[in-house]
């Protein structure tokens, strides 16, 4: 568990505390590059690509946006419903989600 | 008396070293790399910055900000429920907790699912809890949620598989006969691959990870690349992360090609076009650790080879840095100061596009 974390505490983008989850999606869905897909996603959310790091920036931001925040807050979008909301804000298609709408009656 | 600083060696072990011998160990790693590749070496001002992060006095370092990057995940859940086997900690707990474990208290930016015997054969038998697992925890997650498993073309040899090991026939000369197992084995795997992905796709997976791709020789890897090619084809938005199994493809066949690439032979830098060709999104390359030589040896070398690799492709490299790969020392528990000098090196100098 040690290096995994080690990893992620010395180079990550710390996930949903900040905006390291859109900009590995950019990467998996598009083969961005990582400044491209910095870039990116900096552009839709209208922030610096130093700010996709920086939980300061990102907790309420998310929170406003309704895309998911790592600490659990009633009421809030989760799980699909948060990448219902990514889809949108990435301008991406997510396949859960798709699978999700087609269950719908 | 010269400023010794404390280092690691290839199996973890501290030592201590001077400044000179760091920098005479980064450059003969260095060397070696340049020399096995013919790939450049790296600068003098790339050496000095190597000489910094190793001589570091914090026990943990980390990259500059605003140079993060994304981390994906190999083994994903099995690491916090899983058995030593798999450098698991043994809580027990269901896969999902294990996926919102790494999403909300680790802060993972993406996460993989995987079966605990992490091969995509074995998942065969178990596929409907598979897909059943992978819709729950796609209902719960926000990170980008993988299938992962190693391709492991081993295990359609006998004894545990249904054609002849290749190992024992080269043994007795038969190279025709090995041959021919090794292509009747890859298609197999292909074939499994995609009829496991078109069920985690049809479950909400994002994609897959293909961890340790040629773990048995070129074989495996030209039955990996003919699954992704098939995938990309089939679902043109899945998610495909190609991570590798070691440095150099071994040529157990020696004769396979992929798309006019003789695999055999092939170093990191040269497998990354392949993968790309084939449809991956994202490219893993790895560089093996040696026990016997120091962190400076080994990062010198593996930064090279990496760096190497993340200019040669032209889709996001993100290079494996587990136990024993990428200037990380061969042992289940991993020195923080270890791992997060080489993590700093590998994104600051080589320029991956993540971990």
């Amino acid at each position: 568990m040690g290096m995994p974390i080690s990893h992620i505490m010395t180079s990550g983008m710390s996930g949903i505390r900040a905006a390291g989850d859109l900009v590995a999606r950019m990467e998996l869905s598009k083969s961005m590059r990582v400044g491209e897909a910095k870039d990116y996603v900096a552009k839709k959310l209208d922030v610096t690509t130093d700010d996709l790091s920086d939980e300061y920036v990102m907790r309420e931001l998310r929170e406003e946006l309704g895309i998911g925040v790592v600490t659990s807050v009633a009421g809030a979008p989760k799980g699909i419903a948060a990448k219902m909301n990514i889809e949108k804000l990435l301008d991406i298609n997510i396949n859960s989600c798709n699978k999700f709408r087609g269950q719908l009656k | 008396m010269a400023t010794e600083y404390k280092l690691r060696m290839g199996d973890g072990k501290r030592v201590f070293m001077t400044k000179e011998q760091i920098i005479a160990d980064l450059k003969e790693g260095m060397a070696d790399a340049a020399d096995l590749g013919s790939i450049p070496d790296l600068s003098e001002d790339e050496l000095d910055k190597l000489v910094e992060i190793l001589t570091m006095p914090s026990r943990m370092v980390g990259v500059e900000i605003g140079k993060e990057v994304p981390v994906t995940h190999d083994i994903g859940t099995i690491r916090i429920d899983g058995d030593q086997g798999n450098s698991g900690v043994g809580i027990p707990s269901s896969r999902l907790v294990g996926v919102m474990m790494h999403e909300r208290a680790f802060g993972a930016d993406t996460m993989e699912l995987g079966h605990i015997d992490y091969s995509f054969k074995p998942a065969k038998p178990v596929i409907a809890q598979e897909m059943q697992t992978m819709e729950v925890c796609q209902q719960n997650t926000i990170v980008p949620l993988l299938y992962g498993a190693m391709p492991n073309m081993g295990l359609y040899y006998t004894p545990d598989g249904p054609f002849e090991n290749p190992g024992d026939l080269m043994k007795a000369f038969k190279i025709d006969e090995a041959r021919e197992s090794m292509e009747h084995s890859a298609k197999h795997l292909t074939r499994d691959i995609i009829w496991i992905m078109q069920r985690m796709m049809a479950s909400g997976s994002d994609g897959v990870n293909f961890d340790t791709i040629g773990a048995a020789g070129d074989g495996d890897m030209y039955a990996s690349l003919h699954a992704i090619e098939a995938l990309r084809k089939q679902f043109p938005d899945i998610y495909i992360e190609a991570g590798m199994a070691g440095e150099l493809m071994l040529g157990m066949h020696g004769e396979l090609e992929y798309d006019g690439t003789t695999l055999a032979g092939l170093w990191p830098h040269e497998q990354a076009a392949l993968a790309a060709k084939a449809g991956a999104n994202v490219f893993g390359p790895v560089v093996n650790t040696n026990t016997s030589k120091s962190a400076a040896w080994n990062l010198g070398r593996a930064v090279t080879f990496i760096k190497a690799a993340v200019k040669a492709s032209t889709i996001p490299c993100h290079v494996n840095m587990g136990m024993g790969v990428g200037g990380i020392p061969m042992l289940e528990t991993p020195t923080i100061d270890a791992v997060s000098r080489a993590s700093k090196a590998m994104v600051e100098i080589a320029g991956v596009d993540g971990i």
